[in-house]
Order: C-alpha cells, then sequence, then structure tokens
C-alpha cells in the first residue's frame, strides 16, 4: 500500500517523475493549473511502492508520499 | 590621564578600533596605509578579535559586509586606488542599512598615483563613490589623536545611522608621529541589531538584502535613506571655526591641509590681514548652514585642498552665490607650502569682491 | 501509511520561480533537507549569489544574506570568521563562482575557510539570456558565442574541482550528476557531507551540481538530462576530487 500526492498548482510539468517512476504511475494531466502547466497525475495507485523516487526528482517538491 | 606616546596616525586608527569594540578587521596591503593592517594583525588576535587579510580590497570589504551582516563591528582600510575597489561593497552594505566603518589614507592620484599625500578622493567619499543614491557619513582627523578619537565616533556614527562611515585620511596624517594619549574617555554604545542574520534562534529569519525589483518598494528603501541623510545633516555636522569672527576671507580645509592653513591664518593676522580658518571634520554631511550664515555675514571664503577642486564645489553650493569663493589645490602628491597659500590669500583680499555689498544684501 | 517524503522544514513556502525542471529548485530542496537532517536551520545562515538564484532568499527558512555577484565566499567568510559556531553557505553559479568571483572562490578555498560551498554549474548565464559562461563547453552555442565556443577566440571552459584540488586548503570537493535516481542520492549525500564536514570544523567543502537550463539550452528537462551525461560530463567528469 502506498500514495503519492501530487499539489497540481506547484507542478510545472517537467515529466521528470513521469520519466524517473519505475512503475509507471504517473502521466501527465490534459488540464492546465493556474501557472498555465500541464502538471503531472497519479494514475496507478496500485501499482506503487512508496519508493519515492517521484518526490526525490521532483524540483518543485511537488509530491509527498505515504507508504 | 594617560601617558602621552609618540606613534603614527595609522597607529592611532588601531588603538582607536580596539577602544570602539571593533569586532572585525579585514584588509589587504596598499601603501600609505600598511601599518594599520600590520598592527591590527598584532592587536586584534590579542584582545580576541578577527583579523583576516583579504585576497583583495574587493574581498575585504565583502568580508566587512559579512561580519556587519553577522551583527558584529566591523572595518577594512586602504588607500585610494583600493577604495575605489570598495565602492561595490560599500554601495550593497549602504543599500543594505549595514554599519561599517572604512579607512581611506589618501595618495596621489588618479589611477596608480603615488603614495604621496592626496585629497582628491574627496568627491568619491563624500557624494557615494559606488552605484546608486546613498552618502557615506565621512569624517577628517587631522593629528594623531583625533586618528585614535575617531574610530568610536565613526563606529557609533555606523551602529546609528546603520551606514558606513568613511574617516578620511591622507599620507601626511596616516604616516605622520604625533604624541597622542590613549585614554577611555570614550562611552561606547550598545546597540540592539535585531535585524542581524545570526542564525534564526527563537525569531523569524532575517534577510539582509538590497534587490527590491518591486519599485515602490526600492523607492521607499530610497527614501529611507535620504531621511537619515536629512538627520545626518541636522545632528552631526562637525567643524571647528579658527578666528572667523572678524574675518573677511576664511579659509577652508580639511585633514592636514588645514593644519597649514591655521598657519597661513597666523601669518595672515601678522601682516594684519583679516583671515581665518574654517575646518571641516565632517565632510558629509558639509556644514552648508554654518558656512551660508558666515557668507551672509559678508566673508568671502578661499577653498585649499589637495585636489583640482572638489571640496571647493560644496563650498559654492552652500555660498550660494552670495559671495566669492576662490580655490587653491595641489595635486599629485604636491603638498601647499604655507607660503604659496598666503600669496593666494593676499591676492585674494587684494581684489575687490566681484559682488557689491549693496548687491549682497539684496540676495539675502 | 506512514508519511515517507514531505516538503523539508528548511524551506519557506514559497514556491519556486524557477523554469520548470530547473535544478536550482532540486539544490535548494536538498540543502533544506540537510539542514532539516542536521537539525541546523535556526543556527545557519545563507548566502545567495547574483544569477537566477538570486532570489534563493525566498525560499530559504535560515537566515539569508544576498552577496554581490561573485563575491559570497567573501561574505561567508565575513560571517564565519565572527560567528564561527554558526553554520555557512555559499550558494553560487557558474558565472558568479567561476568567473566574476574566481578570486574570492580561490582564496577561500586556499585558506580552508571552515564553509559550505554548492556550486550549481549549469554552462551559461541563465537569468541574463543564455550568454557564455567559463563553464560553457567547447562547441556550445550560447548568445554571445552563437556559432559554439571556439577556443581559439574564447578559450576553455573551467574546471572548477580539478583547480581547487590543488590547493591544500578544502578538506572535501566532489563533483555530483543529478540525472537519475542514483544521482540525485548522490548529490544529497555530498551535500550533506559538504554540511556535516563543517559542523565537525574540517574546513573548506565544495560540491559542484552539474546542472541544467531547460530554458537556454532549448530543451525539455527530460533532453536536458541525457545532455548533461552525454556532453558536460565529459569535460566535468563527476567524482571525490578531495576528501580529507
Amino acid at each position: 500500500m502506498a500514495e503519492i500526492k501530487i499539489d497540481r498548482e506547484r507542478c510545472k510539468g517537467c515529466e521528470l517523475c513521469v520519466h524517473f517512476c519505475p512503475k509507471g504511475c504517473i502521466e501527465m494531466e490534459n488540464g492546465y493549473n493556474r501557472k498555465g502547466y500541464q502538471p503531472s497525475t497519479f494514475v496507478k495507485r496500485d501499482k506503487c511502492t512508496g519508493c519515492a523516487i517521484c518526490a526525490l526528482v521532483c524540483p518543485d517538491v511537488a509530491i509527498e508520499v505515504w507508504r | 590621564m594617560t601617558d602621552k606616546k609618540l606613534m603614527k596616525g595609522n597607529i592611532a586608527v588601531c588603538h582607536g578600533a580596539i577602544a570602539a569594540n571593533c569586532d572585525a578587521f579585514f584588509g589587504y596591503p596598499i601603501t600609505p596605509q600598511n601599518e594599520i593592517p600590520e598592527k591590527m594583525s598584532e592587536l586584534m588576535p590579542q584582545h580576541g578579535r578577527v583579523f583576516l587579510q583579504a585576497e583583495s580590497e574587493v574581498a575585504a570589504i565583502n568580508m566587512v559586509y559579512g561580519a556587519a551582516a553577522a551583527g558584529k563591528r566591523a572595518m577594512t582600510s586602504s588607500s585610494s586606488p583600493g577604495i575605489s575597489l570598495k565602492m561595490e561593497g560599500l554601495s550593497y552594505i549602504a543599500a543594505c542599512e549595514l554599519p561599517c566603518v572604512v579607512v581611506n589614507v589618501q595618495r596621489g592620484g588618479p589611477g596608480l598615483g603615488n603614495t604621496l599625500p592626496g585629497q582628491a578622493d574627496y568627491f568619491q567619499a563624500v557624494k557615494g563613490g559606488g552605484h546608486g543614491d546613498y552618502r557615506l557619513l565621512t569624517i577628517a582627523p587631522w593629528s594623531v589623536q583625533e586618528c585614535y578619537e575617531f574610530m568610536p565616533l565613526a563606529f557609533d556614527l555606523a551602529d546609528r545611522y546603520r551606514n558606513p562611515v568613511m574617516v578620511l585620511m591622507d599620507a601626511i596624517v596616516g604616516q605622520m608621529i604625533e604624541p597622542v594619549e590613549l585614554h577611555a574617555n570614550f562611552e561606547i554604545h550598545e546597540y540592539p541589531k535585531p535585524w542581524a542574520t545570526n542564525g534564526a534562534r527563537g525569531r523569524a529569519r532575517n534577510i539582509i538584502n538590497s534587490l527590491w525589483i518591486d519599485s515602490a518598494v526600492m523607492e521607499d528603501l530610497n527614501n529611507r535613506l535620504q531621511a537619515k541623510y536629512e538627520q545626518a545633516r541636522r545632528h552631526e555636522v562637525r567643524l571647528w571655526e579658527y578666528r572667523t569672527g572678524d574675518a573677511e576671507l576664511i579659509l577652508v580645509a580639511y585633514g592636514s591641509t588645514a593644519r597649514i592653513c591655521r598657519t597661513v591664518v597666523d601669518m595672515a593676522r601678522e601682516e594684519g590681514m583679516p583671515v581665518g580658518l574654517l575646518r571641516l571634520i565632517s565632510l558629509f554631511p558639509f556644514p552648508e548652514r554654518e558656512i551660508n550664515a558666515l557668507a551672509k555675514q559678508g566673508a568671502r571664503f578661499l577653498a585649499v585642498e589637495m585636489s583640482a577642486g572638489q571640496m571647493v564645489e560644496d563650498v559654492r553650493l552652500a555660498v550660494n552665490g552670495l559671495t566669492d569663493v576662490g580655490f587653491y589645490g595641489r595635486t599629485g602628491g604636491s603638498v601647499p607650502t604655507p607660503a604659496e597659500i598666503l600669496d593666494r590669500v593676499r591676492e585674494t583680499l587684494h581684489k575687490p569682491p566681484v559682488m557689491s555689498t549693496q548687491a549682497r544684501r539684496e540676495v539675502s | 501509511m506512514q508519511k515517507v517524503y514531505s516538503r523539508p522544514k528548511g524551506l519557506t513556502d514559497a514556491e519556486f520561480a524557477y523554469c520548470a525542471g530547473c535544478f536550482h529548485s532540486v539544490a535548494h530542496r536538498m540543502i533544506a533537507e540537510v539542514m532539516e537532517e542536521l537539525d541546523i536551520i535556526d543556527r545557519t545562515i545563507g548566502v545567495c549569489p547574483v544569477g537566477c538564484a538570486v532570489f534563493m532568499y525566498e525560499y530559504m527558512a535560515c537566515d539569508m544574506i544576498e552577496a554581490a555577484h561573485g563575491r559570497a565566499p567573501a561574505v561567508a567568510t565575513g560571517v564565519k570568521r565572527v560567528l564561527p559556531d554558526r553554520i555557512v553557505f555559499s550558494y553560487q553559479g557558474d558565472g558568479d563562482l567561476a568567473s566574476i568571483g574566481t578570486a574570492e572562490i580561490i582564496h577561500a578555498a586556499a585558506r580552508g575557510e571552515n564553509i559550505t560551498v554548492i556550486f550549481i554549474n549549469n554552462t551559461t548565464y541563465g537569468m541574463t539570456g543564455g550568454q557564455m559562461a567559463p563553464t560553457t563547453l567547447v562547441g556550445q552555442k550560447s548568445t554571445t558565442c552563437p556559432s559554439g565556443r571556439d577556443p581559439k577566440q574564447a578559450g576553455y571552459p573551467l574546471r572548477v574541482c580539478e583547480l581547487l584540488a590543488t590547493l591544500d586548503g578544502p578538506s572535501y570537493i566532489e563533483r555530483v550528476a543529478p540525472t537519475n535516481p542514483a544521482g540525485f542520492n548522490r548529490t544529497k549525500k555530498a551535500i550533506r557531507k559538504a554540511f556535516e564536514n563543517q559542523l565537525e570544523g574540517k574546513g573548506f567543502s565544495l560540491v559542484e551540481i552539474l546542472s541544467n537550463c531547460p530554458t537556454q539550452w532549448k530543451m525539455s528537462p527530460i533532453e536536458s538530462l541525457k545532455w548533461i551525461d552525454e556532453h558536460m560530463t565529459k569535460t566535468f567528469p563527476p567524482g571525490v576530487f578531495v576528501d580529507r
């Protein structure tokens, strides 16, 4: 059981979390946040191991992780 | 009363800094101020304080910036070309409203110049020197005793106004040897520094910064600085008048030139010429009101300085056209002799004033 | 479930104004994490540079001083010398540290000044618009070498770690490349070590982080990581240069 929370408004859509998630749990949203970026979004809860690589690589400290 | 000791002005500066509880000295060798870092390298560690020889004048003033930001009394010393290098740092320090003391033992210039006396850094000292609208509070000792006593004054002004203070000397004042009394008749005030970046323990974090992108905020800072300088103009003018009471011609000078001018006044008086001396101690703030008042009484002025004419501009601004302001200067390390100044005094007094008494009355 | 990652206390709530994927943000965050882990937030004084990180004081929860361009090591020296029990770091980009501030960094290192220096090398002047930096690679294009850096005209890039490693003063110098999760972990460890050294009084520590500038490099953040691996590390090989 693991969970991540992406702060949609802090995210700048750099895609590093999408790129580095070993389980492919994160994708880019189609919509835009208030800054005008396409933020990333957590899509595959069942596969997430809570490894926190997404948080490790996130430049904007937009991701929190529970495990 | 303590015993008098013979010492150089530069050495007296060091004892004054110790008396002022200066916490840190950062400097770089340059003649004619080398006795200051040399003596400080001995005195500061003896008193458990910081001495560090920096890699450049640029680094030295930025170390002062750091130590001042940390809430400590910090200083540096240099001479003309080195002071030019410190101007960037001084602009930042003034903009961040940090206290510090800078000693300039002026030499001949411009460029590398020479190691002889000069007063051609006047503009740089009193008009700010670096970029932006700021001023250095500037005081000019003329004796070894004052080299000692002006250091506690400089640190006090710096802390009180949260502004860099320039102690403007020249090679004569720094190198001459005179008896000095290293007394302890100072009140050294401890100023609270809640703004210091010394670790945010038990308080919100502090930021020392001069970057303000918002023009309104940046203008606020400028207005605050100007208000501070206005306060200084009101309260920190320091000068010494000598035989000005009945003087028709008043010499205006500071530092070693003022000492020469005092001799000239006595020589002139012996010849029956009504001459006095206005010796400036504070150069910024400049004694505008005092000079203007003397001009209204009809006195003429002769500015004497070791420059091509810098302080004389401030005298003219203060006189504001009421009377004549003459100038006599020597440059490049040459020191005016009493005889040549006296010649100029005779010449000036024999010339009729450009403005008639009637015209002066109308203007005032 | 337990929370395993949350925003470090060493950061304020302010959102980074950096471009998407910029490693300034990563470096800020890791310094903040280290300050929290070592419990030194309330006795750390940071000195920020001129360049993109000029606003660093907005983001760090400790006391901060904004230095003039290149002068951060001198300012940090001033603070550390009068407050030796505080933790003092400078944070500088390549223009700041390796060009206009070359004298300050070399002499702080030579003195073995007990400070921590975080050096962000992204081969460009990001804030002013992508001009040639002291670390711009041979052949790399910039707005002041639009045909690529020609060593005949503009000389060669400066290797700061190698240069400083010739000195006796530094206690720790490492270059890291956070281009994959292992590299990110290595970067964090290096920053932590650079602060621990100061706590232990070991003296000058510098971590050079090979960083990106997706905006001035005109590529996506993911592409920028590949570019660091394929190009930057050839001129600036990661590794520990001094550890004593």
